[in-house]
């Protein structure tokens, strides 16, 4: 895949004149940058970075990464008509490689139409209902797990771009205060576990900067695709915390905050994790 | 800082005083009243029973109980996995006293407010705590009393690796 090829190549590119300087701590900075090539953006690195090896070469390989079936869902459903107005995506949208390459670097968005954020997931949604008077996709189904994998991908190594400015900076207020919120019986915010500990071992789990970019992402536990609110929803179980429902306006104001954390960051859809 | 005390609470620790065991999990209305001193010790057992070092040790490992092991390294080489975001527990044994290591497995956050480490016997000032735990503490006293003799057995500090 392209994105394998271009941070390999990022690597190699840092890593031959970095052999000929073998001192000094400008050597550890570069090698530490160029080793993640564009997985890694100043001081944000994506999970993949913190994954193990088997993890990370399931992912680049196309032909291993078990999210491409969810991929093929979401493309075949990009043409299939459905709802009273008879409509298939592509009908409107053309296509999808052209018409929403970029799209997804900009969710979660502000919308006008329901005076809060919108996701990808509930964009799309918004389609289904308000332009093809279609049923909305069920949350975690494998049509809109595939719909927003297929559209997130075609934005594909670009960087994470949302804005919090204007209408949106109230709900990345609201975000932020739930990331750094402690809760559940164990009583940990976010912060405790993804800012404080990124790269120290929680048991067996290499804790990461819990990044947004990969997602919807094949995880290895659940033997499938899932969305960054199942995700939350795993966090926050861990803890002993209430889990939110999907979609909530809560977790979409959080979804908010985790992903202007990783502006700059490339996307990643589909990743493969733990 | 003295902790209010229930009239539940006082028979609960009058029953336990007489050696009667809980075997339930704790209720909130089952914390026992106990006194912090200095904001650095709790000088009195929480049961006035013993701690069981053995068991102490399964509490300790436990996943649903102390789960330790997920933030601290422990001379504990059968379980694979130690987690790595708390100090070692290896000597631990050497360092502090009973008292000490009490007060921070009933609430870490008395002596350190921003401390990662949850509170295993205090259920206030909880925040969305999932159902079917709510107003439990995550160990009961007896637990805590029996994670303070095993903590008391890790005298042997931790080998150099290198
Ligand atoms: C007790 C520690 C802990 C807390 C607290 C916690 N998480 Fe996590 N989280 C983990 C672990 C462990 C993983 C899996 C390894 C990793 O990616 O860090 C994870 C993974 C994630 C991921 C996936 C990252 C990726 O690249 O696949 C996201 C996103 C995330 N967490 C968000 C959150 C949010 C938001 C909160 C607060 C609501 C939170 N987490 C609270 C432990 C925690
Ligand atoms: C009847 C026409 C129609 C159909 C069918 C339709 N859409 Fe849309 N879609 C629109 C319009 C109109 C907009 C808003 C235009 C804009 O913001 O660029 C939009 C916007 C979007 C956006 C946001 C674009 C952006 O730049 O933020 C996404 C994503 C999207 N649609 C996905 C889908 C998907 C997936 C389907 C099929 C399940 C679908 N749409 C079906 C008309 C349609
Ligand atoms: C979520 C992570 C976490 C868990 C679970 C946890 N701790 Fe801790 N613990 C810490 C951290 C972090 C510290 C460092 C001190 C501080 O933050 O105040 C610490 C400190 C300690 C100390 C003081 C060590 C020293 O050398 O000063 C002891 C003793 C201790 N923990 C025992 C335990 C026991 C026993 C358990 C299980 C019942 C446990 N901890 C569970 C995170 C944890």
């Amino acid at each position: 895949m392209n994105t394998t090829f271009k941070a390999m190549a990022a690597a190699i590119a840092l890593g031959l004149p970095a052999l000929a300087l073998t001192t000094g701590p400008a050597f550890a900075d570069e090698m530490a940058e160029g080793k993640w090539g564009e997985y890694q953006v100043g001081d944000k690195r994506s999970g993949y970075t913190y994954a193990g090896p088997e993890t990370r070469a399931m992912q680049d390989d196309e032909f291993q990464n078990p999210a491409m079936l969810w991929l093929d869902t979401g493309m075949s459903e990009w043409e299939n008509a459905a709802g009273d107005a008879g409509k298939a995506c592509a009908d409107c949208h053309g296509d999808a490689e052209e018409s929403m390459a970029g799209v997804a670097t900009k969710y979660p968005v502000y919308s006008e139409e329901t005076g809060k954020m919108m996701n990808l997931e509930q964009r799309i949604n918004f389609c289904r209902t308000e332009n093809m008077q279609a049923e909305p996709y069920k949350w975690e189904s494998d049509e809109l797990l595939g719909m927003t994998a297929y559209v997130k991908n075609q934005s594909k190594g670009m960087p994470v771009d949302v804005s919090i400015d204007g209408p949106a900076k109230e709900f990345w207020e609201k975000g932020k205060e739930f990331y750094e919120t402690r809760r559940g019986q164990l009583d940990l915010a976010c912060t405790h576990c993804h800012v404080d500990n990124a790269g120290n071992l929680i048991r067996a789990e290499t804790l990461s900067q819990g990044q947004g970019n990969g997602f919807p992402l094949y995880r290895l536990k659940w033997q499938k695709v899932g969305s960054l609110h199942r995700r939350f929803r795993g966090c926050n179980n861990n803890i002993r915390a209430e889990k939110l429902p999907y979609g909530s306006d809560e977790y979409t104001n959080l979804e908010l905050y985790v992903t202007w954390r990783g502006n700059g960051l490339p996307i990643e859809t589909p990743a493969v994790r733990k | 800082m003295q902790r209010k005390t229930s009239a539940i609470s006082a028979m609960v620790a009058t029953a336990a005083v007489a050696g009667l065991a809980l075997t339930a999990p704790a209720q909130a209305a089952d914390l026992v009243d106990y006194k912090v001193v200095d904001d650095w010790t709790i000088p009195e057992s929480l049961t006035g029973q013993p701690g069981d070092p053995v068991n102490g040790k399964v509490v300790a490992i436990d996943r649903k109980l102390g789960n330790c092991l997920s933030c601290h390294k422990m001379p504990i080489p059968e379980e694979q996995f130690h987690g790595e975001t708390g100090p070692s527990l290896w000597g631990v044994g050497n360092r502090y006293e009973p008292e000490h290591l009490r007060l921070r497995i009933v609430d870490s956050k008395v002596i350190n407010p921003e401390t990662m480490m949850p509170a295993f016997y205090r259920v206030e000032g909880l925040h969305m705590v999932k159902d079917g735990f709510e107003d439990q503490p995550i160990l009961t006293a007896q637990q805590v009393e029996d994670v303070v003799a095993y903590l008391m057995t890790l005298t042997e500090e931790e080998p150099q690796t290198n």
